[in-house]
């Protein structure tokens, strides 16, 4: 099939950046999107052509690198990373529009690529425990009901790949950084820095200009891991709860 | 005794808190985008209870009394103290709801300073969902015209008098009555009544999720009477004025 592909090129951050044309010929069905723009900028390469730069690894699904915004949608028209989204999903003659993460959090690097440092930073504001002394504990020492520990893992599943800021309206970090608080909460290890760890994070993510959530649900309808909007509800929680009682002043 | 406080008694204490600012704890938690949202969420409910007892007051219009069940009504309404006090509370939640919705929205513009070129239509989200601030817009709109119209008029404006077992009313049922028989104001009543549907229809689940009520065993019953109260609501308001009008 052929694909008419209209991607942002941006050459750097101080650039304005504009979208160009391109016409890729001998796409099949079978390929992943990714392996489409191979395809292109193997043949801009030959052209001595500055490729069309964009983040990606592990093309598994498991990694999240990959951002793009495809046709009005992060990772495109199927609810997965744009690796796993396969040109059978685009009819023979589209023109599909790529464009990188909109936020003013997720600055433009160089065409689709952007740094969603900003995301490193809440983490390190809190998205961890601190296991200070002792030994490797027995791996079925601490008992956590099951149910629990199913929720804390479906939080858990959260690569960071920023497709709930793209999607968001207002460029807002809330599923992200509730899945982050959640999984922690949820558990026994997560207890004694459990309150600090909201109220640090959510602080980060204000600081680093990612919007408020209004609770329009897009972020998750397009989380390829199905993070759910409960996990909003629990920081709301969360974060309240700690604002009250926290010992922090 | 006084050194047992200086020890940290919990791990916690040995965690950095990052918010080192001048702000008070409480002034720090409200001006988060977390506490922003839960004051929207807290004035919306409020807003809510008092379209139910306005509601409660309206409908006496459609009794075929010559409006004096409201008349009566709308007389206990603007001298009862505690109603009195009540209104202030309500006026300030008016500006609240208002003045934080555009401070939302402001910073929500800043945090995408580009947009895309591609817009995802109604695919994940609502319309209304996305749109709170334009339905919150007509509806303030609406507010400003109808305050004119009754709320002024019934506090400051000369309006005719009707006298019942022998005490004195203002005659608001007048008011209304020629108001009501307006196309335009009628019109314009059943357009913003669409919109509060709208608002109320995201706004009303919204304000819950924002408060952290979000549990499989209550979700059904906020959807529920989330839907209930859109719908029903809007509707009944919208109807008075265009069966008075059809009178």
């Amino acid at each position: 099939m052929k694909i008419k592909l209209k991607v942002w090129r941006q050459k750097n951050q101080q650039d304005k950046g504009g979208f160009k044309a391109y016409d890729v010929d001998d796409v099949s069905d079978d390929m992943s999107f990714l392996e489409m723009f191979d395809v292109l900028n193997e043949q801009l390469v030959k052209k001595n052509e500055d490729p069309i730069h964009f983040d990606h690894d592990c093309r598994e699904g498991i990694c999240g690198a990959c951002s793009m915004y495809i046709n009005g949608r992060p990772h495109g028209p199927e609810q997965t990373t744009t690796c796993q989204l396969h040109m059978r999903s685009f009819k023979d003659g589209d023109t599909i529009t790529v464009e990188p993460w909109r936020a003013k959090a997720f600055p433009v690097i160089k065409d689709l690529v952007v740094d969603r440092g900003a995301f490193d930073r809440i983490i390190q504001s809190g998205g961890y425990v601190s296991v200070n002394t002792g030994g490797v504990p027995d791996a079925n020492d601490i008992p956590i009901p099951k149910k629990i520990a199913d929720h804390a893992f479906d939080s858990a599943t959260c690569i960071g790949c920023g497709a709930c800021v793209a999607a968001c309206k207002n460029s807002s970090a809330m599923l992200f950084v509730s899945a982050k608080v959640s999984q922690l909460a949820m558990l026994p290890q997560g207890q004694v820095e459990r309150k600090t760890r909201a109220e640090n994070m959510v602080s980060q993510m204000d600081d680093e200009g990612f919007g408020s959530c209004s609770n329009t649900g897009a972020c998750e309808a397009e989380c390829p891991k199905g993070i759910s909007l409960e996990n909003i509800a629990r920081l709301n929680r969360e974060y309240l709860n700690a604002k009250v009682t926290s010992d922090n002043i | 005794m006084i050194l047992l406080w200086n020890v940290p008694l919990v791990a916690s204490d040995y965690y950095t808190f990052n918010q080192a600012n001048h702000m008070s704890w409480f002034t720090n938690a409200m001006s988060s985008s977390i506490g922003k949202k839960v004051l929207m969420a807290l004035t919306g409910l409020f807003l809510v209870t008092f379209l139910i007892v306005h509601l409660s007051g309206n409908l006496q219009l459609l009794l075929n009394d010559g409006g004096k069940a409201f008349n009566i009504y709308a007389k206990f309404m603007t001298t009862n103290p505690v109603i009195k006090a009540t209104s202030y509370l309500l006026y300030a939640t008016f500006i609240v709801h208002i003045v934080w919705a555009l401070i939302i929205t402001v910073g929500n513009k800043k945090a995408r300073p580009t947009g895309y070129a591609v817009q995802p239509g109604n695919v994940s989200s609502t319309w209304s969902s996305k749109n709170m601030g334009l339905l919150g817009t007509i509806i303030l709109v609406f507010l400003v015209i109808h305050l004119k119209q009754f709320w002024y008029e019934m506090h400051w404006g000369g309006i005719p008098t009707a006298n019942y077992d022998g005490m004195e009313y203002n005659d608001l049922y007048a008011v209304v009555n020629v108001a009501f028989h307006e196309l335009w104001y009628v019109v314009l009543y059943t357009i913003s009544m669409m919109a509060l549907m709208f608002h109320l229809n995201h706004g009303f689940k919204s304000a819950f999720q924002s408060l952290g009520a979000n549990h499989p065993k209550y979700n059904p019953l906020i959807k529920g009477v989330g839907f209930i109260i859109a719908i029903v609501i809007p509707a009944l308001f919208a109807a008075i004025p265009i069966i008075m009008y059809m009178k």
